[in-house]
């Protein structure tokens, strides 16, 4: 699982509300390399929950100077867009789970992929 | 679009020949006729189209046309020749090709046709191999295999322009592909759905149906960065019973990020997730350019959700036990697509589209039967007949507002909505006419045929 990824998902576990962002555990953390594409990045951007990011990137031990804050300038500072292009797309989760930060529910990711289908009972 | 709507229908290959006189956009469509002729259109408008196009096989800039070689060579005496020129002078290199539609010509007969051009005012020289500029003559026998004319029943001369997509159709072919299921789509589809939702570099794609990729395949050969969701752990794992012939289990390379690697856009791959698309997992943003999708019509895949027991579950196999989906109620067509429509209100960029596959009873098809989204305004509507009384219709829609608090209720009390609700009855119907024992499907694909 990206980072990318991460940024959008949030829990649905029946009668949360503070469901975002998900906890990261990760037992095991790859990264590999990704061709760099600055448009992507921009394009992003605007899209992303900023502080959820930095916070996912830190708790995984690659956090690698990312601002707390985004600087209004970033389409000009490819320094920083490299370091978020490493954040969000090439840092996986391979092994480890997501946890409701309310319910404490966890969502297993097995071999890269998450699993978030709640069970009946859950529904 | 227009052209996309026809070549389903046509199922076929399409000659562009364009002019660029300065009418407003016409076009002339036989259904018939392997040929279009538009226009209004400049060069680089043509050479957009193609670049994109999977349907059509060639573009030309028309410079004459006629039913004989005489209304041939009339219409092209009266080309302007300052047209003409730039492609003709002293100094350039052409050739001349001759195709020939629903006939074959002995190569004696295809060099008489060129030489019969001879009175146009080519400056240049021949080259065989490299020539700068291309000319054809291409000559109509009509569509009946069975009733080849002695003489063409229409003749066009043009500049060629450029050749489409369709090499595409062959080169990501499911045949050769990794990783494939029972309802992967075929490659040629998946690239006119992407073209549907016009899907460009750095956009980001969704599937919410993913299967085993086909679609995000198509949409990462443009430039787009994909991911998907499916409610099978074994699909989105790669694991379980192969699709193939003489093949009993998936290998380890089976899987979608491993089809993107197979055609060099791993990069584009974002993640793939096991999820219940009727449960959103994501946060309420406009997130994604396009949603690209096929949702199951409960035949050769079952539709399901997560949800209490109503249903007897299938039995699991039992290599892959623990990763069985604590799923057994059945997702009804017409939820489906209301859940999909106001998912693709919630988390479409305004002006992203969503591409989808309606299955529908024919008998009882009316436009009205397709879904409705106030936030959402339909595109177009393309039919492919899959039987006698089934076909599919692929849709597409264009967010054009965001939606508010009440929009998610509204749209329920609209009439368009319930007529699908017959169409949960699709199942049944598309089996009143087989075997009902054969009710879940086990297809393995012959990779032989497409």
């Amino acid at each position: 699982m990206k980072l990318l990824t991460h940024n959008m998902l949030t829990s649905h576990v029946k009668g949360v509300t503070k469901g975002y962002p998900l906890l990261i555990k990760a037992t095991e953390v790859k990264v590999n390399e990704v061709e760099f594409n600055p448009q992507f990045v921009c394009r992003m951007i605007p899209k992303l929950e900023w502080s959820a990011l930095v916070k996912a990137a830190d708790d995984l031990g690659h956090r690698q100077d990312l601002p707390a804050e985004l600087e209004p300038d970033y389409e000009k500072n490819e320094d920083l867009l490299k370091k978020v292009h490493r954040a969000l797309l090439e840092v996986e989760v391979v092994e480890g789970s997501l946890q409701c930060p309310e319910s404490g529910r966890e969502f297993p990711i097995s071999k890269g992929i998450p699993n978030m289908l709640l069970n009946e009972d859950e529904v | 679009m227009l052209i996309s709507h026809d070549l389903i229908v046509l199922g076929g290959k399409m000659c562009i020949v364009y002019s660029s006189n300065p009418h407003t956009h016409s076009a002339s469509v036989s259904l018939q006729s392997p040929f279009v002729c538009l226009d209004g259109l400049s060069e680089e408008d043509v050479r957009w189209v193609m670049a994109r196009s999977v349907c059509a096989k060639s573009a030309f800039e028309l410079w004459g046309h006629g039913r004989t070689c005489a209304e041939l060579q009339t219409s092209l005496s009266s080309y302007p020749s300052e047209n003409m020129g730039p492609f003709m002078h002293k100094g350039s290199t052409y050739k001349i090709n001759v195709y020939t539609f629903n006939k074959t010509l002995l190569f004696a007969d295809r060099i008489k046709k060129i030489d019969a051009l001879e009175f146009l005012p080519f400056e240049g020289s021949v080259s065989l191999k490299s020539p700068e500029h291309i000319f054809c003559l291409l000559e109509d026998y009509g569509t009946d295999p069975n009733n080849i004319p002695e003489h063409p029943d229409y003749m066009y001369f043009g500049r060629w322009i450029a050749d489409g997509q369709r090499e595409l159709i062959r080169s990501h072919s499911v045949k050769n592909r990794h990783f494939i299921g029972n309802t992967s789509m075929d490659a040629g589809l998946s690239f006119i759905m992407a073209n549907h939702a016009k899907v460009h570099e750095n956009h980001l794609v969704f599937d919410p149906f993913v299967g085993t990729g086909s679609l995000l395949v198509a949409c990462s050969h443009f430039g787009a960065y994909v991911c998907g969701t499916d409610i099978d752990y074994n699909t989105i794992h790669g694991k379980g019973r192969s699709s193939r012939k003489n093949h009993m289990w998936r290998g380890p390379d089976e899987n979608i990020r491993a089809n993107l690697r197979q055609y060099g856009t791993e990069r584009m791959y974002v993640d793939v997730m096991v999820s219940d698309a009727s449960k959103s997992v994501w946060r309420k943003a406009a997130l994604f350019d396009a949603i690209i999708t096929d949702p199951p019509y409960g035949i050769r895949e079952s539709t399901r959700r997560t949800g209490s027991h109503k249903d007897i579950t299938k039995p699991l196999d039992v290599m892959y036990v623990e990763s069985h989906v604590p799923v057994s109620q059945a997702y009804h067509l017409s939820d489906i697509f209301t859940d999909l429509l106001n998912f693709s209100a919630e988390h479409l960029v305004i002006g992203g589209r969503l591409v989808y596959w309606l299955p529908v009873y024919r008998p009882e098809y009316c436009d009205e039967v397709v879904p409705l989204h106030p936030c959402l305004r339909l595109i177009s509507n393309c039919e492919q007949t899959l039987s006698s009384h089934t076909s599919r219709r692929l849709i597409t829609m264009e967010k054009i507002k965001d939606p508010e608090e009440l929009d998610s209720l509204a749209h329920l009390s609209d009439p368009r909505f319930s007529p699908y609700q017959g169409h949960n009855a699709f199942r049944q119907k598309y089996f009143s006419g087989l075997n009902k024992k054969s009710s879940k499907e086990d297809i393995k694909v012959d990779i032989n045929g497409e």
